[in-house]
């Protein structure tokens, strides 16, 4: 009897408000563990947490290992250059594999979308997305939910602008839905050529101007520029794109008082955010680091408790 | 007051929702007077054993815990004239069956003094298996190392299934298993009362 009505968070679409609602206020507790000396529990002894990160990731794979830790789940974790993915196994016969070693959830970070809805598919464990592709990454979105309901304490009626390369962007794909999810309303700004092919079917409002907008906006939510999956150089240099898409102190003095900024991280000062801005206490980037651990434990502890043992159907 | 049902539950079996049971009050074993007299009593006993207040510290066990530990920090205030800490502690993850069941809601612990040696008062509403007793000293612990732990309740309804038991007892109430024992607080529901619940038979 899982409190939650999904036995996975692949997508957000596997959440409903009232689930989003269960997760922010459990990872509420789980911050307060977070704060204390002893920064551990035993609520999930015994439970074996895989990490199966087959592209590259440091914080989202700490951030998941800490938070396996501190609940006291055994924490395996599996990367791509020391799996047999390398070998030329395929993504099924892996998730087999660790389904045949019988662990509770698996987190899965890949460069295909879709990737994992196939270990669902062939696995009885949970699976969480870490991360899928251009496609979605939900625990993030909820991280960057419970930052900013920590910060505003509500979300409801908030306008969140999500700031650059939108087309590319896994945090966007889930941070629009889940905004839609809470009543806020997301706004995505970005030049033309980091603009998905048909925006309007994302359900956010679509700019193309930053400065056109940014007087409405509660959150600038600014988006890394991923060199690495951009082809090409989608806008003339980045120069340019920082001067008309970039957080810097002249834009942020011209922004509601009590804007915050917001990064997924890993940030390219003087690119999205200019130093300044990132070092300012309007920058809540770190928030959003520290935010993830609880969130993620809340995940866990929500999807990982109260199965009837064996007796699920 | 009707002697209708007032109470849903549900009955399990290792974890698993059996039936949805309607209860209804078969005896008030303590009214408000009562409770109030209990914690009154209580409260001496603490300072009496402790030899005042300078090292206690209240520590409750939500929702109905923290209420008892607030109202007793409020007479021992009233007797001694000083204002003793006082903490509440949700145990949902320190539970021994997380596996199988979830608290339905998880409240914040909040324990806003170092319990380093201190003398702890853990308080809560009901006694009986003792598992939630156990499940609080275990959250207690990982805050710090007390001097002890001291346990008060208001009803001690027996059933125990670990070695534990309390220091401070409001009434003991002999039970069957199959009876449930409810605790009201004014400051959660309105009223001050302890009552015994039978199953109205299952629907």
């Amino acid at each position: 009897m899982s409190p939650l009505s999904s036995r996975h968070i692949m997508t957000m679409d596997d959440l409903t408000p009232e689930d989003i609602t269960t997760i922010l206020d459990t990872a509420e507790s789980f911050k307060e563990v977070n704060e204390r000396r002893i920064k551990k529990l035993p609520t999930l002894r015994g439970r074996t947490i895989i990490n199966l990160f087959l592209e590259p990731s440091t914080r989202t794979r700490m951030s998941f290992e800490i938070a396996a830790k501190r609940l006291s789940a055994d924490g395996v974790n599996m990367t791509a250059s020391a799996s047999a993915t390398v070998k030329g196994e395929s993504l099924r016969d892996t998730a087999k594999t660790l389904s045949a070693m019988a662990c509770d959830l698996i987190v899965v970070r890949h460069k295909y979308a879709g990737a994992p809805q196939v270990l669902a598919e062939c696995m009885d464990a949970h699976v969480v997305n870490g991360g899928d592709g251009m496609n979605q990454h939900p625990t993030q979105a909820l991280l960057d939910l419970f930052t900013i309901r920590q910060h505003v304490g509500r979300l409801e009626g908030l306008t969140v602008g999500i700031v650059g390369d939108i087309c590319h962007s896994r945090v966007a794909g889930s941070l629009v839905p889940a905004l839609l999810k809470v009543g806020a309303k997301p706004v995505i700004i970005a030049p033309p050529t980091l603009l998905p092919a048909r925006p309007d079917v994302m359900g956010a409002e679509v700019a193309t101007s930053l400065d056109a907008v940014l007087p409405e906006l509660d959150i600038a939510y600014m988006l890394r520029i991923q060199m690495e999956r951009a082809e090409g150089m989608p806008f003339p240099s980045i120069r340019e794109y920082a001067r008309f898409y970039g957080m810097n102190e002249t834009r942020l003095a011209s922004a509601k008082p009590e804007m915050l900024v917001m990064h997924p991280g890993p940030m390219n000062r003087g690119v999205e955010v200019s130093s300044a801005v990132a070092d300012s206490p309007r920058a809540i980037v770190l928030d959003q680091v520290n935010a993830g651990v609880a969130v993620r434990m809340a995940v866990m502890y929500l999807l990982l408790g109260g199965e009837s043992g064996g007796a699920a159907a | 007051m009707s002697p209708g049902p007032v109470e849903r539950g549900i009955t399990r079996d290792g974890g698993r929702r059996i039936a949805a049971v309607e209860y209804r009050t078969k005896a008030v074993v303590m009214d408000a007077e009562a409770v109030d007299r209990a914690l009154t009593r209580i409260a001496h006993e603490i300072l009496e054993a402790n030899k005042g207040c300078s090292e206690i510290a209240l520590v409750g066990i939500v929702t109905r815990g923290a209420e008892l530990a607030e109202r007793l920090a409020e007479r021992i205030e009233r007797i001694e004239g000083v204002s003793v800490p006082v903490g509440k502690v949700d145990i949902s993850f320190y539970r021994d069956d997380v596996a199988t069941r979830l608290s339905p809601e998880v409240h914040r612990t909040d324990i806003p003094f170092d319990v380093e040696g201190r003398h702890i008062v853990l308080a809560d509403d009901v006694l009986y298996t003792g598992r939630t007793i156990r499940a609080a000293m275990d959250a207690i612990m990982d805050y710090g190392r007390p001097h002890s732990i001291q346990l008060a309740v208001l009803v001690d309804r027996g059933h125990r299934e670990l070695p534990i038991r309390a220091d401070y007892v409001g009434k003991n109430v002999p039970t069957s298993r199959k009876e449930r024992v409810k605790a009201r607080f004014a400051g959660v529901d309105g009223t001050d009362s302890v009552e015994i619940l039978e199953e109205a038979g299952a629907r």
